[in-house]
């Protein structure tokens, strides 16, 4: 290779590794606002603030979702499988949302571990599978793994 | 092997390989892409979940894939560019960009139809969703830097580097869904294991992410032959080109 073409080389590799270490460090240093979501691990610490807009994200825990009858209020559990979270929510759950799934929740903390939420979102995993698949499958495995 | 792409790198040759080339991309496209349609969006299985809006997976998932290989392709023909002064790497650029940022708008767009059914939203400002967007940006950026100076080669030039230095998005977008906790689902296929859904489904998404691939490598060929004759117009082949069209026709 020519000089005159190497020396170009470098600059150009240069310049592509110094820009990557530019959004490296920013992405580093910013990295705790980029999680979409707190776990209910980060809110069972304490590190979630209260009383402000924030989402908080899990699974949904088997058997803790109660509908009212007379009205749209729903409260369910919002686990990690070690820590809980309580949400209250008033509205209409998207179609993905059932017990054993991940959820999404936009709201505010009011106390430590009961959320008031505006805003619920369905989180989908990375499996697909046929219904026949699935209702197979639910047959042989513990579902939570099938979630 | 070197002889070969020193050769493929001169304009006049390259319009002469390509012609070769592009009818069979092109046929190979529409086929993959006709029989990709057909077999995901009818013949494959709904998923136990979502039902038939999963089969938007059959346009999101190649859209995406493609939108970041134009990028990586696109950086990579500016550094050619750059170092080696190839200007048929430059051309394969600008034409690759349009269609990189077409397909970076298509992910978006089907990934928001499929969020509202499935997520209950069309966007959230999680890592993957905002890193896509953020490609979408850059794409429009380069298109526009490269219009924006008074000379072409100024021109090339800045885009070549703009696109150089956005080329460090692409991990990003990659593994946001595992750097951080977003709402979109981490990658269901990867190189290292085995996809997370059956045959039956991902067969189809084979067909159409191989069948996007050659529709992207068939429209490069003919886009760069036209650019090709646009910027060499004045070059004597051409003209003789063009005069030999316009004497049979």
């Amino acid at each position: 290779m020519n000089p005159k073409r190497k020396q170009r080389l470098m600059i150009v590799l240069g310049l592509a590794a110094l820009a990557a270490i530019a959004v490296g460090l920013t992405l580093y240093s910013l990295s705790s606002n980029i999680n979409l979501f707190f776990s209910p691990e980060q809110i069972a610490k304490g590190e979630a603030p209260l009383e402000r807009q924030i989402r908080a994200g899990g699974m949904v825990k088997e058997g803790s979702v109660q509908r009212d009858s007379e009205s749209l209020d729903v409260t369910f559990v919002v686990t990690d499988y070690e820590n809980d979270l309580k949400v209250r929510y008033s509205g209409i759950l998207p179609d993905l949302f059932r017990e054993g799934q991940g959820v999404v929740v936009v709201g505010k903390l009011e106390e430590e571990r009961l959320m008031r939420a505006g805003q619920v979102l369905a989180k989908h995993d990375e499996n697909y599978m046929p219904p026949e698949v699935a209702e197979v499958m639910q047959g042989k495995m513990p579902t939570d793994t099938l979630e | 092997m070197w002889a070969f792409i020193h050769k493929l790198g001169s304009p006049k040759w390259f319009y002469a390989i390509s012609a070769r080339l592009q009818p069979w991309f092109w046929a190979l496209a529409i086929l993959l892409l006709l029989v990709g349609s057909v077999w995901g969006l009818v013949f494959a299985p709904s998923d136990y979940q979502q039902g038939n809006s999963f089969r938007i997976i059959y346009v999101h998932v190649p859209a995406a894939i493609l939108a970041q290989s134009c990028f990586v392709t696109m950086a990579v023909a500016g550094v050619i560019f750059l170092v080696w002064k190839i200007k048929i790497a430059d051309m394969a650029a600008a034409v690759i960009a349009p269609f990189g940022a077409a397909m970076t708008f298509v992910a978006l767009f089907s990934g928001a139809v499929w969020g509202m059914p499935t997520w209950g939203t069309w966007w959230v400002w999680d890592a993957r969703l905002t890193s896509m967007l953020i490609q979408l940006f850059l794409y429009l950026g380069v298109i526009a830097l490269r219009g924006a100076f008074a000379s072409r080669d100024s021109g090339s030039r800045a885009a070549s580097v703009l696109a150089l230095v956005g080329v460090v998005n692409i991990p990003i977008i990659k593994y946001s869904v595992d750097w951080w906790n977003t709402l979109h689902q981490p990658a269901t296929f990867t190189l290292t294991e085995r996809p997370a859904m059956p045959v039956e489904m991902w067969l189809p998404l084979l067909v159409m992410v191989l069948g996007f691939y050659c529709f992207f490598i068939a429209l490069t060929l003919t886009r760069t032959r036209n650019e090709i004759l646009r910027r060499e117009s004045a070059k004597r082949w051409v003209r003789e080109l063009v005069a030999g069209t316009a004497r049979r026709g």
